[in-house]
């Protein structure tokens, strides 16, 4: 059993490449960095690989006969061959760059729903989403009046899968959720939910934000027809994100926005659309941030995904040992074995921003609020939460640091 | 270290989130409202007990937040109790900031000036549905809250 396991990563060794985590907050205390679930820190090699196409190769892409822009064109379609092979799609064409998650699923919304789908049609959503993953269909629903449902979660914050039969019928047209959740970090039983899409004839979009970049993903094994994420989260720079898509679906959709790169040609009264994936990419795309992911991928392919996968489960029982055993917490969620590295919780009598402030304070960076989650935290019957997540460069004394400044901001907070 | 002024979390900041000044209901409120900060679940309710001669006899605050939107609710309450309307109506942002006392992010400036905006939607909404006259004030030029709220 142990021989299965990878060897453990040594996350002190891995701050080193980080310049960020060395860094002192006002307070003096150094950078205890626990907010990865809404963005990650980069290291070295990303930013380098970045200010090494500013500096040596930078051109607009598919546009140029000049050499620079083969340079930018051969670097940018590499990342989408790393993208690719990183999660195991069939052909780096089903590799569509957008701005991030959000504006993936938009364009599924935008181009595959409004094109598919009619009134009456359904979408199956769960209560534990993102708001990324429910304004879009809320929107669709305004447009094509289609019905929305959503699986409901259990008061143990696991989906209620005894419910999925009667949620799925022949109208049920696309099912679309979270593989891990982000404010609870469940991490969903897609192996269960797909097959039983597929059985009613549905597609399935996963939004793989919270998962792509902390464990290995293979969209094939899944069979999922789309999966979106974004490169802000896996060490990557923003305004990068991937909608992946089987090859034969992105084909028979029209294009999302309109401009260049999306045509083959254009006349004054018509366009016909590029083929995919460019038929996406209308404009700019994001080149250099493109191209850092890519760097990205490098450096979680070397630490390796499975090792980076048990550092945090490492760091997440800690985490749940530690906060579950302080008077007047409550850790929200699942227990570790069901989640990925994202710990939420509340504190009795305490504001989750005063939590936050204090945790601050101390140099702790966490997310504090209802992180993009309004219908969860409604249905757990709180108004805002904290939240620490971790990465692969968290230390078990971090988590230990976490407990000791929620103990502190208690004492603080509670003179009487 | 951090300078005071950064130190959000002042002894007088504490005192009003753990003694507040008026925090209840006041039975005699002629005038009441109530709205909530959606971004981090905040809510405060405000009741003003004004009187004919148009000063606020009773202001009491009641909600659920963090110490920062509590705090300032408590320190709104003392500040406007027993003033005229007209002076709770011309109590700016920037003067709402500064009695609380500390220097606040762009992020908890909404959380200091949640109780401010409730306390002014107060002053138009009177509670007895035969009082939908504006409040007893002399006259005065500014356009009301729920104008442009």
């Amino acid at each position: 059993m142990i021989a299965d396991a990878p060897p453990p990563l040594d996350p002190a060794a891995l701050r080193d490449d980080f310049p960020i985590l060395h860094a002192r907050t006002p307070s003096g205390a150094p950078l205890v960095y626990l907010d990865n679930a809404a963005t990650t820190q980069h290291p070295r090699q990303v930013i380098h690989a970045m200010v090494e196409v500013y500096e040596r190769h930078y051109a607009n892409v598919h546009r140029g006969i000049h050499w620079l822009s083969d340079q930018s064109t051969d670097l940018f379609e590499e990342a989408r061959r790393k993208v690719c092979r990183f999660i195991h799609a069939r052909d780096p064409e089903e590799i569509v760059f957008t701005r991030g998650t959000t504006e993936s699923i938009n364009l599924v919304a935008r181009s595959w729903g409004d094109a598919f789908l009619a009134p009456g049609d359904e979408v199956l959503l769960t209560e534990a989403e993102h708001h990324s993953n429910i304004v879009p269909w809320q929107q669709l629903a305004a447009r094509r009046g289609i019905v929305l449902r959503f699986l409901p979660l259990r008061d143990d914050g696991l989906l209620h899968l005894d419910a999925l039969p009667s949620l799925l019928s022949q109208r049920t047209r696309l099912v679309a959720l979270a593989a891990t959740t982000n404010v609870l970090g469940t991490t969903q039983p897609l192996r269960t939910i797909i097959p039983a899409a597929r059985a009613v004839g549905a597609r399935v979009l996963i939004d793989a934000a919270q998962s792509v970049p902390h464990t290995v993903t293979d969209v094939q094994a899944l069979d999922a027809d789309f999966l979106a994420f974004s490169g802000h989260k896996m060490l990557g720079p923003s305004g990068v994100g991937v909608l992946y898509g089987k090859r034969e679906i992105l084909e028979e959709m029209p294009p999302f926005m309109g401009g260049g790169s999306m045509i083959r040609r254009v006349r004054l009264e018509a366009f016909e659309p590029a083929d995919v994936p460019a038929r996406f990419e209308a404009g700019t795309p994001p080149i250099v941030p493109a191209i850092g992911l890519g760097a990205a991928i490098d450096y979680l392919e070397r630490v390796g995904l499975d090792a980076i996968a048990q550092h945090e489960r490492l760091l997440l029982q800690r985490a749940h040992a530690v906060l579950g055993a302080i008077p007047g917490v409550r850790v929200l969620g699942p227990a570790p074995e069901h989640k990925g590295g994202i710990v939420s919780f509340v504190v009795e009598r305490m504001h989750a921003h005063d939590v936050a402030h204090l945790l601050d304070r101390r140099g702790i960076a966490v997310r504090a609020g209802h992180h993009c989650a309004m219908p969860l935290h409604k249905r757990l019957g709180i108004t805002a939460s904290t939240r620490a997540s971790f990465y692969l460069y968290n230390t078990l004394e971090e988590v230990e640091q976490l407990g000791r400044a929620v103990e502190e901001a208690q004492r603080l907070l509670r003179r009487k | 270290m951090a300078p005071d002024q950064d130190d959000i979390y002042q002894e007088h900041i504490l005192d009003h989130f753990e003694s507040p000044f008026h925090r209840g209901h006041c039975p005699q409120a002629t005038h009441a409202y109530e709205d909530d900060n959606p971004l981090c679940g905040d809510f405060v309710h405000i009741d003003l007990a004004i009187d004919d001669q148009g000063r606020i006899r009773e202001a009491w605050f009641d909600g659920d937040g963090c110490c920062i939107s509590l705090a300032s609710a408590s320190m709104l309450m003392q500040r406007i109790n027993g003033s005229t309307v007209a002076e709770a109506q011309n109590l700016t942002a920037e003067e709402m900031l500064a009695l609380l006392g500390v220097r606040l992010t762009p992020n908890r400036q909404k959380c200091c000036l949640l109780p401010w905006r409730v306390m002014k939607m107060a002053l138009f909404s009177p509670v007895t549905s035969s009082a939908a006259a504006p409040p007893p004030t002399n006259g005065s030029e500014h356009a009301g809250p729920a104008e442009h709220a």
